[in-house]
């Protein structure tokens, strides 16, 4: 393999000298970055894929591998650094540049148009002709040898929307081979295949490789990296961190890259074990979620949680968690199975609400703050009392009591740090950690009993965190018992008593927090493991 | 540059770029005037002058803004629920049609002091009712009501003209209207009112449901900025995922905001029905539902904002009926024009400066660095 | 007999007289939602090409060259549109209402600034209006019973542009089902994302799509003032641009469904005029008001889902917001 260039070296290393650029690389990126407002979402990224390898780039996250991509298919323009397609400065400014290029994607959602059929999709943008009937002839011809070459079988004549996951990537995959793309990228291709569906697209993914197209895979699945890649990126933070031949890494290692080392080593754990009478708080029983597009959520989840302990849930986002979380805090309701909620049963015939919830002294800190946890365009003082105004203290008679909830939020404010501590300011105008600590302020203050915590330090500075943390173990340790939901390994590990791992709206593993092992912890996210208790 | 994301101070967003929207639709009306021949100023001054000049001016042009108020708090009701309610039109119609029941039925038999707080009612509770279907077709069967509410402007009208050619025609007469109500039940005109404190103002259409319309404007204030369900109703109409986990239910907030706009707008009918006419006519709404929608977006959907933009509009159509007195050139439709030109402006276009006013804002003030 | 057939015919031909402008708009709010764009301006855009017809034909003598003046003054409103809701991602609701009050104010203070006639403009000669033609052998075919009396009846005698709104749906179903034009319209009123990623421009279509509204609705409203009509009414389009509207929702956004809900309605009026004051067996005098509602009716009925389901394009509303 041709791949003197990648740096086995931890910190970021150019790739390549930056001036010059090498016709053996379908893609050399040289010092792209990226920021948006205070966030940098790409720094100094160099990468190099040599032509005819399936690369990997794997990152957490948010570790900026949507914003590389988006760059790369032209959505956004990098604020500095030059992209190489071919061994030529290529600029990309709209897709329509990127298509110029040879780059295809297939984007995480599929940018498919429901109602049109396989083909008339494919077409879409690259129609020969200015009638439907003889492009569509041209097409069906040319599709019918892609999908020959490359086994990519789909109904030319079936409605996308009508098709199966698979067949729409598939489908995906045939419209940019049809725009003659030499480089294909794949955006978590994976994420929302079955496994028998994700090793189809592994074989096409290999024949394509061999016709000499040049892949790129970006992932959060290690396992998929080993199997299929040659080469493999870690970025992290914003960073690219490591570059290194697939055949020289292992998973143990990727998986350490791509979490970095812990912020603090401190550790929350109970130092006593819970005492044996502690009341069980949460109680599932074979709970199950089907949407409302008939797509399983969530299946056979059996967990515990007792007054006096944190249990975490891990695991990479979009495998059930939120979900989880929403049915417990009575948002949405189970469609099978039970839970017990301090006391209560709760099934889909008998569903509980979010007021009764709180009335139960069920307690919750959503995982997306600025869609549920505050209205936006609420000042401070309003989204503190948001859930809370069946509180007599909040409205007398209907009439908010504005001056109990400026007073009662300007005492959260003040015992959380919230900065600047101004009821009156519009809950916009905070930053994430502030926004983040009134949030937890609000529901902290009602002392709950059972506290449902979702990502609760996402996009919090770092000085925040330790706040945070701190405050959700003296809940714990005031016997609130809390369910603890969050894709940082390392806040898990921090705080957790026990720790259930998540994939695919599945519990696959239960560890004690003590003898939680980041690698492993990681390897189980990715359902990699073996061996480990289920 | 992207300049959506930047925040302005509240004085520019609220203030500056409105007054800067509303200069760009009246510098286009202005070159209509020229257009047809007519100088904007000496327009401007005459309109003025209608409106502001004399007691009488005055009192019209307070007459047409009791019924903006009304109709622009009924659209922006609405609005913070973030529903878009176009049928203000049918919805006073109807409440119309409440009234003159109302009336028609007891005028004879209850006192006043009786009839006109059962009258308000019931322009109140008919126009919540034709509101209340297009909003519970919204909240339950997925219709929009913005389509909707245009539908039932429609059959409203029709309704009446069938009720008022049919049925509640006053036997024995041609034009389409009822017979006019006991004048002992009327609502008292403003001049009536002055009079009983001793006070002698022109006689014109302003009656008292002026101040109801200021009543209203209060009420609709400490509703939405002050009660538990106003407060219900922001957060549904800001982010509807907020409002589910807070444990209030969107649909119930859709249906009532559209009950409440119904029954501003339906007040309408108390100041043409039961403060002017005092018999039920056709056409009566003759377009301020639509106003109302220009009276909400420039008010910004606030109580105050909306008595201001009611003013406006007051002296616009007021000012209009007398400048197409004045110069024979100009009818009284300039008015409508101009209306449709603050709506594209102060509206569909209401970010179309904002760029521009960025770029200048941080000319002058430069964004502070946010450490990462 | 032959009294109820000539009846019938003379309905049907009414109905398509009525349902002409109908039809017009209907394609023309076709194309603009299709691209995902809300028109509510139909009404507004028809009014002043009423207008302009009206004027340009009474000034020039022509009745093309009103024709022209028409489409171009509704698409100069299509674009004002256009840039509200796609250039400045304006509320396209908002943007059309505001072109329904201008249409309805400006066509009136024009009208009585330039022809000081009340806001009509002047009566036009029959040969500056587009009058009825007779199809060839419309006259020898007359007396052939039922199909000949059918074809110089209801067939023939129509002004041009009858026959153009007859044909603009052949047109629209071919255009937006068979070319590509139609496909990448389709797309971007149902997935913008998805076009724009496929290389294509999401505003240049969706102005394309509002122009050629722009220019159907011109086409509707000149044969208003000067074909049905021989001078511009003060509001003279009543309506008729919200009953396209909801003859488009009521055939589901497609073009030959549109099409026969506008002759429905329009047949709905026609022999609303006839029924006046006229007893109907058993249920008595059918109110003429209710037959003129029923097209608002039926249309809040089915998007109300109880007969069958009005699924709009998926985007339309919506503007597009590239960047996340």
């Amino acid at each position: 393999m041709v791949n003197e260039p990648i740096s086995t070296a931890e910190t970021s290393v150019p790739a390549v000298a930056s001036t010059t650029s090498d016709s053996r690389y379908a893609i050399e990126l040289k010092k792209i970055s990226k920021r948006f407002g205070a966030v940098r979402a790409n720094q100094d990224i160099d990468l190099a894929v040599s032509k005819g390898t399936i690369h990997g780039i794997v990152g957490e996250n948010g570790a900026g591998k949507s914003t590389l991509m988006s760059i790369l298919y032209g959505f956004y323009q990098a604020d500095s650094g030059d992209v190489y397609i071919n061994g030529r400065k290529t600029l990309i400014k709209n897709s329509r540049d990127a298509i110029a290029a040879g780059i295809g994607m297939v984007h995480q959602h599929f940018m498919l148009v429901d109602p049109f059929t396989v083909l008339e999709n494919v077409m879409l943008g690259a129609e020969e002709h200015a009638l439907i009937s003889r492009s569509a002839t041209d097409a069906r011809r040319e599709l019918l040898r892609l999908s020959d070459t490359y086994q990519l079988t789909v109904e030319l004549d079936q409605p996308v929307g009508e098709l199966q996951v698979g067949e729409q990537q598939r489908t995906e995959i045939l419209k940019a081979l049809y725009r003659k793309a030499d480089i294909l990228i794949l955006d978590e291709p994976t994420g929302v295949l079955t496994p028998q569906e994700a090793d189809q697209l592994f074989e096409v993914l290999k024949s394509l490789k061999h016709q000499g197209v040049t892949v790129i895979l970006i992932t959060h699945k290690l396992r998929e990296i080993m199997d299929i890649t040659d080469t493999v990126s870690v970025l992290r933070q914003g960073q690219m961190v490591a570059h290194r031949n697939t055949s020289d890494t292992s998973m143990q290692e990727l998986a350490e890259l791509m979490v970095g080392r812990a912020l603090t080593e401190t550790n929350h754990q109970r130092s006593t074990p819970l005492p044996t009478d502690a009341e069980t708080r949460i109680k599932t029983n074979n709970l199950g979620v089907v949407d409302e597009h008939g797509k399983t959520r969530l299946t056979e989840i059996n967990l515990e949680v007792k007054s006096g302990e944190i249990l975490g849930i891990a695991g990479v986002a979009g495998n059930g968690q939120s979900k989880l979380l929403e049915v417990l805090a009575g948002i949405s309701s189970p469609t099978t199975g039970e839970f017990m909620m301090n006391g209560h049963e709760v099934t889909r015939d008998k569903p509980m609400g979010p007021l009764k919830m709180r009335q139960l002294r069920v307690h919750h800190v959503p995982e997306d703050r600025l869609k549920l946890g505050l209205v936006k365009a609420f000042t401070a003082a309003e989204s503190s009392v948001l859930g809370y105004l069946y509180k007599e203290k909040f409205t007398w008679r209907g009439l908010l009591q504005l001056h109990n909830i400026k007073k009662m939020c300007a005492r959260l404010m003040e015992g959380f740090d919230v900065r600047p501590g101004n009821p009156k300011l519009k809950s916009a105008s905070f930053s994430g950690g502030n926004q983040q600590k009134l949030i937890l302020a609000r529901e902290l203050d009602k002392s709950p009993e059972v506290l449902l915590v979702g990502q609760p330090t996402r996009g919090v500075d770092i000085g925040a965190i330790e706040m945070i943390h701190q405050k959700i173990v003296d809940m714990r340790d005031g016997g609130c018992a809390v369910l603890l939901v969050s894709v940082e390994l390392d806040e898990i590990m921090a705080l957790s008593d026990r720790i259930v791992v998540m994939y695919e709206g599945r519990i696959v593993a239960e560890v004690n927090g003590r003898d939680a092992d980041k690698t492993m912890l990681g390897l189980m996210m990715a359902n990699a493991h073996t061996g480990a208790a289920a | 540059m992207n300049t959506s994301n930047i925040e302005l101070p509240a004085w520019l967003e609220v203030v500056v770029i409105p007054i800067l929207n509303i200069i760009m639709a009246l510098f286009f009306a202005g070159l209509i005037m020229l257009a047809i021949g007519v100088n904007p100023f000496e327009a401007v001054r005459i309109m003025l002058n209608g409106a502001f000049g004399y007691q009488e001016g005055l009192g019209y042009t307070l007459y047409y803004t009791t019924n903006f108020i009304f109709t622009g708090l009924a659209v922006a009701v609405a609005f913070h629920a973030s529903l878009f309610n176009i049928g203000g039109e049918g919805q006073a119609y109807i409440g119309g049609l409440g009234v003159g029941l109302v009336f028609l039925a007891l005028d004879s038999v209850l006192p006043a002091l009786l009839l006109i707080p059962i009258g308000i009612a019931a322009a109140a509770i008919f126009g919540a009712a034709w509101a209340f279907i297009p909003g519970w077709l919204q909240a339950y069967r997925g219709s929009h009501v913005v389509i909707t509410t245009i539908m039932f402007n429609f059959i409203a009208s029709a309704l009446m003209v069938y009720l008022l050619v049919n049925v509640l025609i006053k036997p024995g007469q041609m034009s389409p209207e009822s017979r006019y109500f006991e004048e002992s039940s009327w609502l008292p005109q403003m001049h009536d009112a002055f009079a009983w404190f001793g006070l002698s103002i022109t006689k014109t259409p302003l009656n008292l449901s002026f101040v109801l319309a200021l009543i209203c404007c209060v009420l609709v204030w400490i509703y939405i900025w002050r009660t538990r369900w106003g407060y219900e109703l922001r957060t549904a109409g800001f982010s509807e995922s907020a409002a589910v986990y807070a444990g209030i239910k969107p649909r119930r907030v859709v249906v009532s905001a559209m009950c409440i706009s119904g029954a501003l707008a339906g007040m309408v009918a108390v100041n043409e029905i039961m403060g002017v006419h005092h018999r039920l006519i056709m056409n009566f709404p003759a377009g301020y539902g639509f106003t109302g929608i220009a009276v909400a977006l420039m008010g910004r959907n606030h109580p105050v904002g909306v008595i201001m933009a009611s003013l406006l509009f007051g002296v616009l159509y007021q000012g209009g009926a007398e400048l197409a007195f004045e110069i024979p050139k100009i009818t009284r439709e300039m008015v409508v024009a101009v209306q449709g030109l603050i709506i594209l402006f102060s509206g569909a276009l209401a970010l179309m400066l904002r760029p521009w006013v960025v770029r200048l804002y941080l000319m002058v003030r430069p964004v502070r660095e946010v450490s990462a | 007999m032959l009294d109820t057939l000539s009846t019938v015919y003379a309905t049907i031909d009414a109905t398509f007289r009525v349902s002409t402008p109908l039809i017009l708009c209907a394609m023309a709010g076709l194309f603009s939602e299709r691209s995902g764009i809300v028109d509510i301006s139909l009404e507004g855009k028809m009014l002043a090409a009423a207008f302009a017809a009206g004027s340009v034909a009474a000034v020039t003598g022509s009745a093309w060259a009103g024709l022209g003046v028409a489409i171009l003054t509704s698409i100069a409103l299509a674009l004002v549109h256009g840039f509200a809701c796609i250039t400045h991602r304006g509320n396209q609701v908002v943007s059309g209402l505001a072109i329904n009050i201008l249409a309805s104010g400006l066509t009136v203070v024009l009208g009585i600034a330039w022809f000081k006639t009340g806001g009509q403009t002047p009566s036009l000669e029959n040969s500056a209006r587009f009058m009825p033609i007779e199809l060839p052998l419309a006259g020898a075919l007359s007396d052939v019973p039922i199909i000949g009396q059918f074809y110089s009846d209801v067939v023939s005698g129509h002004s041009v542009l009858v026959y153009v709104a007859l044909l603009s749906v052949l047109v629209t179903w071919w255009v937006v089902y068979q070319t590509r034009f139609g496909l990448r319209l389709r797309a971007v009123g149902e997935n913008p994302l998805a076009v724009d990623t496929a290389g294509l421009s999401v505003s240049r279509l969706r102005f394309a799509a509002v122009a050629i509204c722009g220019g159907l609705c011109g086409i509707a409203g000149a044969y208003l003032s000067i074909s049905q009509n021989a001078s511009f009414v003060r509001e003279m389009t009543a309506g008729q641009g919200y009953i396209a509207l909801a003859a488009l929702i009521f055939g589901k956004w497609r073009p030959l469904p549109a099409m026969l809900a506008c002759l429905m309605f329009g047949f709905l009026d026609a022999v609303a005029i006839r029924l006046q004051g006229v007893p109907m067996p058993y249920i008595g005098e059918v109110p003429v008001q209710l037959i003129q509602a029923l097209p608002y009716v039926l249309t809040v009925v089915l998007l109300a889902g109880f007969i069958g389901r009005a699924i709009a394009p998926r985007a339309v509303g919506v503007p597009f917001v590239k960047e996340r």
